[in-house]
């Protein structure tokens, strides 16, 4: 993903394209589309990663956690004919060298993530599948998915602490 | 500035990273993220694990084709993005998009109290609430879940006080009396999935305030 962001690297991102491209896909289907239009989203999602790679934060985001989030917004788009509410965006400093550190941080807890779904039984498995695939509703989510966030949540707070202080700083000068 | 200190439940955050909450209460949560780097970092997290859940998808394959068609559009020109809608004043950049950047119109309930209705439709409504410092907050019908989250100034009922930032999540079971601080006017984003009840606001606004 680094590559395609600096470097827009087409053979980078044709093996982004080959990994994620068929999970996207199953992601929609799953979430009722048929193959034509589930074909046309991916399509767009795999331009808007190619398109908006500059904005992909390796500090504060996984490439997977990222292209979860455009497939998300633009099924909403397509779907209900609707655009998604979105945060301000924080600004970016531009050139500034991912710390290696905070970006070895993020892939270590996504990895222990991934561990901890594997480890949970079945059924809890699949209504966590449900949750984030948007099949269930906020009142049907419990007050826990059964998920342990809280250290992913410090660590993407780490992140957002020092790119603040950055822009802070950028602003000092 | 106060820290804030009431956020927005895990179960609606966790809604919201999945696309799955409705639009009025998801214009709050990106209004309160706007304002909050921890509830930044929450959405962020659930998000990875939505990225886990996509890492771990059975796959379906795409059309032969797709990819050299895909391939063949990188560089194709596009229209640049519109930019998006920036913070203005009180205003986080989402509640400007939705107010398609202009400054609220209000609409008077009386008593000084005013309204900015944004969006009402079958998944609900979403407004902008203005209450005077010393007014009591307009009871709006706790039907089903609401949402407020507080833009300036600040009001206080029988849970706690509510300033700048702060979320406030009412159901069927709260009982209870806002009354906006002294001060500056108290400006609120509410977001309910009941119905307006406009029938029922004015009676209760026609009430001498003491007496609320």
């Amino acid at each position: 993903m680094l590559a395609v962001r600096d470097r827009q690297d087409r053979a980078a991102f044709g093996a982004l394209f080959d990994y994620y491209a068929p999970r996207v896909k199953g992601m929609l289907m799953r979430k009722g589309c048929g193959h034509g239009q589930a074909d046309e989203i991916v399509q767009d999602v795999m331009l808007t990663v190619w398109r908006k790679a500059a904005m992909f934060d390796p500090q504060r985001a996984q490439v997977s956690a990222w292209i979860f989030q455009i497939a998300r917004n633009r099924h909403i788009d397509v779907i209900r004919k609707e655009s998604r509410p979105m945060p301000e965006e924080l600004a970016q400093e531009p050139d500034a060298e991912p710390d290696a550190s905070q970006v070895l941080g993020m892939e270590q807890e996504a990895k222990q993530l991934k561990e901890a779904l594997a480890r949970l039984k079945p059924a809890q498995r699949e209504m966590i599948e449900a949750a984030y695939l948007g099949e269930l509703s906020h009142r049907e989510l419990s007050e826990k998915t059964g998920l342990p966030l809280g250290t992913i949540k410090s660590r993407i707070r780490l992140g957002l602490d020092k790119l603040r202080h950055e822009l802070k700083g950028m602003r000092a000068e | 500035m106060s820290a804030i200190s009431h956020h927005i439940p895990e179960p609606l955050m966790a809604a919201y990273a999945a696309g799955s909450l409705p639009r009025p209460y998801a214009l709050v949560v990106a209004a309160h993220v706007s304002m909050c780097d921890a509830c930044r970092a929450t959405v962020a997290a659930h998000e990875v694990a939505g990225g886990v859940v996509l890492d771990e998808m059975v796959k379906a394959p795409v059309e032969e084709d797709l990819k050299a068609s895909v391939l063949a559009l990188l560089d194709a020109p596009v229209d640049p993005e519109p930019e998006p809608v920036k913070r203005s004043g009180v205003y986080p950049g989402p509640v400007m998009e939705a107010l398609k950047g202009r400054p609220p119109r209000w609409k008077s309930l009386g008593m000084g109290v005013k309204q900015c209705i944004l969006e009402t439709g079958d998944t609900g409504s979403v407004r902008l609430l203005h209450i005077p410092g010393g007014r009591a907050v307009p009871d709006h019908s706790h039907n089903g879940l609401e949402l407020t989250l507080v833009l300036q100034g600040s009001f206080s009922d029988e849970t706690g006080r509510f300033g700048v930032g702060d979320v406030e999540v009412g159901d069927e079971d709260l009982e209870h009396t806002p009354v906006a601080d002294d001060g500056p006017p108290c400006i609120c984003l509410a977001a309910t999935d009941a119905p307006l009840r406009f029938n029922s606001l004015i009676p209760r606004l026609l009430q001498p305030v003491f007496k609320i």
